[in-house]
């Protein structure tokens, strides 16, 4: 019976959810007072940036207390699915990824609907992309990515290569290609252990995210095999590999957080919650870091969504404070402490928000590059597995970094593993 | 009369007593194993029947066989069987061994000697979790110990989690490591039943070491090595954890090319990121099947084995 360890576990916790069910709707008619003690669980992956936002928030709100619990990216979702799908051990507020959100929309009604209220502040890709199909809103929308590329100054002077933010950008400004070449010849007088970017994963994202289509076509359907878009990325990501650029690194990982501390690679696709993460792990190189735009112009990767799903004990508490969360002043707060986008183009306008520099950034006018970034922004459609697909593609990659497969057998199999995913 | 029916019905209680209180006795744990035990044996078995998709509201449709069908045409079932059964040997095997050895080490008269008899189990206490984190820091690619210390030796780094063979040693090392003093302590707890007379018998006879531990102490310890056998074996092959935590790509795939997935590891992708219910119950009992028949085949062997020492 051992390897039924996990299906007892899900039974025993579908279990247990019956009986929390149970005592819940007892007490859920105390839950609307405003005096009662109250602990919210914000359950999110990666780092949104919200600590001294819960001070805010509970210094105004003296009976709420947040707890806020990060998990790896792809554990934090596959964890929310398995709480949605056995109903219960979800927070009551989750975040979710543009990756994941096509997901969720499929099951809206699992989540509270947020309704229509807030709709004109936001994007209107990003309002669209967590509407379910029966109108009802299933997520407010936290950042966006945007696309630029973060880089290493000092890492670019010593092999020689122009290292002012203008300069760079000119030099891979037409395109992938050019943005390779560069790499070739940093490659050729690089600091030992330094390589061009982090890793092919990562690599293709950025450029995927530029494409019209991504993964999936309008009508859901997966394109990976047929889309000359992809198959372009693909082919663009194997060059930069097989130019020996790659340091071969899987993004957020524990070697991947080694690499930044390790100055493991010059430049990494940045989109603007990427600074976050270089902010977090880079601290020894403040001010070695700058930004530049990316090849080829705009494009977004990644930007989360804050849910709240209906098993949650305290639905209209939760639904306040993630209102709240997402509303315009803490979006902007947010940019201006951790880098994180706003979804809201309002924003974009403000001269505290449109001309903030970063002095991690070596004060990258990092305002105006991801806000003009962001308005140019061609939103793509995101398919119901998109990050599964994502990782797929990744372990794709990292087959051909590893020097286990060529780029056609390699792409073969990525090919049929989609199609798996999507039976 | 009231006497008399008092008496009867005294003599029937008692008799009650005597015939119903053991079952009572032992009903917790019988209780226990239908909720925990039974009962989901006997549910996955009929979910795997089924195509049954959890999240869909656990929508279900009767589908008789065809999930074991499938799984015995999906690469990926037996590449992960594959790898289940030689991470299995790689740990097993070592280990049990190397347990044997240090029992019967741990046996003699030693300084500190429960003090080491303590330490070899302090693998086994720590968490597997921080285990796996701290030993997949050690094998890591670009700055782990393992690879520093074999290029002092002037062997090229290794990327321990690209090649089969590579990952394979790798997680088996971690196995091997939290459970060889387990095993070696229960081999302790039963050297030190086997009479002292033999050994001082057979140091009369001028039997070296190594005779009396393969003449003696191996044959004296049968049927704890067919025990011990048999429950690495059952725990070797639902191995997970280690995989799992083994992978920097936090996905269930077990490496970019599913080099270290192990059956479990599928069992948990299918269930838990695909959602095919269905499917993954009916990976489970093809499990619990295969772990019933090598328990079957190791006890046979084991008792050969030990038999031919006599």
């Amino acid at each position: 019976m051992h390897p039924n360890r996990l299906l007892r576990l899900a039974a025993a916790t579908l279990a247990a959810g019956v009986l929390l069910t149970a005592c819940g709707t007892g007490t859920e008619g105390g839950s609307g007072g405003g005096n009662e003690k109250i602990t919210l669980n914000v359950n999110l992956f990666g780092n949104f940036g919200y600590q001294d936002l819960y001070a805010e928030y509970q210094k105004s709100h003296p009976n709420i207390t947040i707890q806020e619990r990060t998990a790896a990216y792809n554990d934090h979702h596959r964890d929310l699915i398995t709480h949605l799908a056995t109903g219960s051990g979800a927070g009551d507020i989750e975040g979710v990824d543009t990756g994941f959100i096509a997901q969720m929309r499929e099951r809206g009604n699992l989540f509270v609907d947020l309704g229509k209220d807030r709709q004109s502040e936001y994007l209107d890709w990003k309002w669209a992309a967590s509407l379910a199909k029966d109108g009802k809103q299933v997520g407010y929308g936290t950042d966006v990515g945007g696309l630029a590329i973060c880089y290493r100054r000092d890492l670019f002077e010593k092999a020689g290569m122009p290292f002012d933010r203008d300069q760079v950008s000119a030099a891979w400004g037409s395109g992938w290609d050019q943005y390779i070449e560069f790499g070739k010849r940093y490659a050729a007088k690089a600091p030992a252990g330094s390589a061009f970017f982090d890793g092919g994963g990562q690599l293709f994202n950025a450029i995927i995210g530029q494409a019209p289509v991504g993964y999936y076509n309008e009508d859901n359907a997966i394109v990976v095999g047929t889309s000359p878009d992809v198959r372009k990325a693909w082919d663009l990501t194997v060059k930069a590999i097989q130019s020996n650029l790659s340091a071969k690194l899987i993004g957020s990982s524990q070697e991947w957080n080694n690499g930044f501390a390790k100055d493991q690679f010059a430049t990494i696709a940045c989109p603007a919650w990427m600074m976050t993460k270089i902010k977090d792990q880079a601290k020894h190189a403040a001010g070695k870091w700058d930004v530049a735009s990316v090849p080829g112009g705009g494009g977004n990767w990644g930007g989360s969504y804050l849910t709240v799903p209906k098993q949650g004990k305290h639905i209209e508490e939760a639904k306040k404070l993630a209102a709240w969360l997402t509303a315009p002043e803490q979006q902007a707060k947010v940019f201006t402490a951790r880098g994180n986008l706003p979804s809201i183009p309002a924003l974009y306008d403000k001269p505290d928000i449109a001309q903030y520099k970063d002095a991690f950034f070596n004060n990258a006018p990092v305002g105006q590059l991801f806000t003009t970034a962001a308005k140019q922004l061609k939103p793509q459609h995101q398919g119901p597995r998109a990050g599964d697909v994502q990782t797929t593609i990744r372990d794709a990659l990292v087959r051909i970094e590893q020097g286990k497969q060529s780029s056609d057998e390699s792409w073969k199999q990525m090919v049929s593993d989609v199609e798996r995913l999507a039976k | 009369m009231a006497t008399y029916l008092h008496q009867a019905r005294r003599a029937g209680l008692s008799r009650l007593d005597t015939k119903g209180s053991p079952y009572l006795y032992i009903l917790p744990f019988f209780l226990l194993f239908g909720a925990f035990g039974l009962f989901p044996l006997l549910y996955t078995a009929y979910v795997s029947f089924n195509d049954w998709d959890l999240l869909d509201s656990g929508s279900h449709r009767w589908v008789g066989l065809a999930n074991y069908r499938e799984m015995l045409q999906d690469a990926y079932f037996w590449n992960a069987l594959g790898n289940t059964l030689s991470i299995w040997v790689l740990s097993t095997v070592p280990q049990l061994l190397a347990a044997l050895w240090i029992a019967h080490l741990l046996n003699h008269r030693l300084r500190a000697r429960t003090t080491l008899r303590m330490g070899v189990l302090l693998p086994n206490v720590t968490s597997i979790v921080a285990v796996t984190i701290v030993f997949t820091q050690l094998f890591g690619r670009d700055f782990g110990m393992v690879n520093w210390a074999l290029g002092l030796v002037g062997i090229g780094p290794i990327d321990w989690q690209a090649n089969t063979w590579s990952s394979h040693l790798a997680i088996s090392f971690i196995v091997a490591w939290r459970w060889t003093g387990y095993n070696a302590l229960i081999y302790l707890a039963s050297m030190q039943a086997i009479p002292h007379h033999l050994y001082e018998a057979a140091d009369l006879d001028g039997a070296s070491q190594a005779q009396q531990f393969r003449r003696i102490t191996v044959p004296m310890l049968r049927p704890t090595i067919i025990f011990t056998t048999v429950i690495s074996t059952i725990g070797g092959l639902q191995i997970m954890a280690e995989p799992l935590l083994f992978a920097s790509s936090q996905t269930p795939t077990g490496g970019s090319d599913r080099q270290f997935q192990t059956v479990a590891l599928f069992m948990y992708e299918q269930g838990f990121r695909e959602f095919r219910f269905g499917y993954a119950s009916a990976v489970a009992w093809t499990l619990c099947l295969v772990i019933a028949i090598f328990a079957i085949i190791n006890f046979l062997l084991t008792r050969r084995i030990a038999k031919d020492e006599d």
